[in-house]
């Protein structure tokens, strides 16, 4: 609260460099440089348009001008064809008579410059004296006052040194041409306007979507690790941005909690094999000298560290299979003959402890893989199976169907109750009954670490009684 | 006998040194791989002990160099690197042996003899002999006393391995590797079973035992003094 009170007068007041560092800071943005090219882009193509569109209106009124005035001489020249230069005096004077609101201008003088006939007094200043297209300033009076008017006209030199000027006031094309100018002027402006408008806003917008993103990025990195991109809900380009990055956030998420519990779990388990072996090292320091009792108790404290020793090498092999990074030993194996060697390691123990083990292998049941991770897998689902047995048949059965491989060992011992049988895979888990037994709980994760190297999966099963374990490996080797 | 320790870690070096002497072996000790390299070619050490990590040159490297110049001399490997992967490398670079950190002493002297015999026993021999006790390599036969027993062709193999290593002790895990070839310890006291049950086939109907078990460390076979 306190920090927002002090937050926003310091927005309100902000100083000139502030204003200036964070007008830097926009320049710099992607989004701005972006919105600038295409509004320069913009801004030329509007100017072109309306420098094209001014050009081709003023030159239609001009050619307009020029047509009127080329019709005009047309039939002035055929009166004086027809009745010389007392019938084309006439006919100027006919038409220089009344104003007929078309502005034309005539004059015909002789060759001194004295006017004969026409509607303007004199020889306009500056008009030459050959035959020629030309502008020229006009004085009219309109309404009783004198005014300037531009005009455009041609003058002709007649045989004998008379001379005719037709010409036609242009105030209006001018008025036209400059309305026109100032229309396009305007009509730039706004367009400009809306570019420059519409251009920041989209770019704010943009700026806006990708802050949101690098805002939420920073504050999973600053270890808010359950936050996530806000969708917009308009399945455009950034909603799919955003709805990746909050999948890889969750899968992020997922096995930091993963990695989290396993760290626990560690932590937990070799917690207590610790203190039982500080323990018996400190009773063994306490016993009185160098007898029996005390080689006893450091030869127990050996094993106590070995099978430390072992949860530690199963935890890194189980890592080292998940993550990857073993280097991949496959050759095509026959599992029938992995099952009969492993079968054969376990035969007399099994017996002692009053097991019958058979083995079932169809011949020739081959997949490509790693032959000492297989017999891991294998021997460990046998210890598995005499550990918590109490005698019966453990069975192993290896046989192929369509295109996958199946390796079963199934035992008559208690089981693994069905809601149980998921976790039990997993890391540590050890069931209750089966806490007092030794063991480490990483026997089932290590052996689905090595069927999921394998391509394989692990399947739980009641054997009625007992469990039914089942590797299943896809793509068999010819 | 002259041993070579090629080992970084000060501590372990130490322990394996006071251990070597104790055991009746005279030990050189470097601590990186270049003074490693240095004192093994000279060639006259009976056996080496190489730590994979070093400074300077690891292990691998020694080897590779140590085989490069022909020295032969037998190498075991000590590397906290145990997947089959790591132990494949090992042995392809030079090593006679691999043994994963943290190993019991007892494993590694066991290996070290055994090391030590293969430079020096007749491998050739096609009949091995341990007081009455002979094993036929040909016939795969076994006799003790003139009557021939009859043992599995894996119970041959455990029998040949422990033979070939008479008077020297052999771990469980020494026999899982050479036996089995499995490279890992299983929970279950498989090996024990195995063992017993050849000891009744070949010390059961008499009065000398020839295969002993060695606490904390794996079993012997010898004959009687």
């Amino acid at each position: 609260m306190f920090v927002e009170k002090l937050r926003v007068p310091a927005l309100r007041s902000r100083s000139a460099p502030q204003i200036l560092g964070s007008a830097r800071r926009l320049v710099r943005t992607h989004v701005f440089r972006l919105a600038a090219l295409y509004f320069l882009v913009f801004a030329v193509s509007v100017l072109g348009v309306l420098l094209f569109v001014y050009w081709t209106s003023a030159n239609f009124v001009e050619q307009q001008t020029e047509a009127t005035l080329d019709a005009e001489i047309t039939g002035l020249a055929e009166q004086y064809a027809q009745r010389g230069l007392s019938g084309l005096i006439q006919i100027v004077a006919a038409r220089s008579a009344g104003d007929r609101g078309d502005a034309m201008v005539y004059l015909v003088t002789d060759p001194d410059g004295k006017p004969l006939a026409g509607n303007i007094a004199g020889w306009p200043a500056g008009v030459p004296t050959h035959s020629a297209w030309l502008s020229f300033a006009l004085e009219r009076s309109i309404n009783g006052r004198l005014e300037t008017h531009p005009a455009r006209g041609r003058l002709f030199i007649i045989p004998g040194g008379y001379r005719l000027l037709v010409g036609r006031d242009i105030s209006d094309a001018a008025a036209f041409r400059s309305q026109v100018r100032s229309t396009l002027l305007w009509a730039g402006l706004i367009a400009l306007c809306v570019g420059l408008v519409g251009g920041t806003m989209t770019g704010r917008n943009l700026l806006r979507r990708v802050e949101q993103v690098n805002r939420t990025s920073e504050r999973v990195m600053a270890g808010n690790l359950s936050d996530r991109v806000p969708l917009h809900g308009t399945n455009d380009e950034f909603d799919q941005l955003a709805a990746n990055l909050n999948r890889m956030l969750d899968q992020i998420e997922r096995l930091m909690t993963a990695m989290r519990e396993v760290t626990d779990d560690v932590a937990h388990d070799l917690k207590t094999p610790l203190s039982r072996l500080r323990a018996r090292l400190e009773r063994a320091l306490a016993e009185p000298s160098a007898g029996s009792t005390q080689s006893e108790a450091i030869r127990a404290a050996i094993d106590e560290a070995d099978r430390l020793l072992a949860t530690f090498n199963a935890l890194l092999s189980i890592a080292e299979l998940e993550s990857g990074a073993h280097g991949d030993q496959t050759e095509p194996l026959d599992l029938s003959e992995i099952a009969r060697s492993a079968a054969e390691l376990y035969e007399p123990v099994a017996e002692e402890k009053g097991f019958v083990l058979a083995v079932m292998a169809e011949p020739g049941v081959t997949i490509r893989g790693d032959r000492h991770l297989l017999s891991q897998a294998l021997a460990n689902l046998l210890d598995n199976a005499l550990k918590y047995g109490r005698g019966g048949k453990i069975e192993i059965s290896v046989y192929r169907r369509d295109r996958q491989a199946f390796v079963e060992v199934a035992d008559q011992g208690p089981g693994i109750p069905q809601e149980d049988r998921e976790t039990v895979l997993d890391r540590f888990v050890r069931l209750e009954p089966s806490r007092t037994t030794p063991g480490n709980g990483l026997g089932l994760s290590l052996v689905r670490a090595i069927a999921r190297r394998h391509g394989g999966s692990v399947a739980l099963e009641d054997n009625r009684p007992g469990l039914r374990v089942r590797l299943e490996f896809t793509g068999l080797a010819v | 006998m002259k041993i070579l320790v090629v080992e970084d870690d000060r501590e372990t070096a130490g322990y394996l040194t006071k251990a070597l002497n104790e055991s009746g072996y005279t030990v050189d000790c470097a601590n990186d791989g270049r003074e490693g390299l240095f004192l093994a070619s000279s060639g006259d050490y009976n056996a080496i002990i190489v730590d994979r990590m070093l400074p300077s040159l690891d292990g691998l490297m020694v080897l590779g160099a140590l085989r490069a110049a022909e020295i032969r001399t037998p190498a075991l490997i000590l590397s906290a690197l145990g997947s089959v992967d790591d132990r494949v490398k090992g042995l392809r670079a030079g090593g006679d042996d691999y043994l994963v950190k943290p190993f019991a002493f007892s494993e590694l002297l066991a290996r070290l003899e055994a090391l030590l015999r293969r430079g020096t026993g007749p491998t050739t021999a096609t009949k091995l002999r341990v007081a009455d006790l002979e094993l036929d390599l040909l016939t795969r036969t076994v006799k003790r006393a003139g009557k021939p027993i009859e043992v599995l062709p894996r119970e041959f193999r455990l029998l040949e391995c422990l033979m070939r290593n008479a008077g020297h002790v052999v771990t469980r895990t020494m026999l899982l590797e050479h036996v089995w070839d499995y490279h890992f310890d299983p929970q279950t006291n498989v090996i024990d079973v195995h063992v017993s049950r050849l000891r009744q086939k070949i010390d059961k109907s008499f009065d000398h035992p020839l295969l002993h078990t060695v606490r904390g460390a794996g079993y012997c076979l010898r004959a009687p003094e």
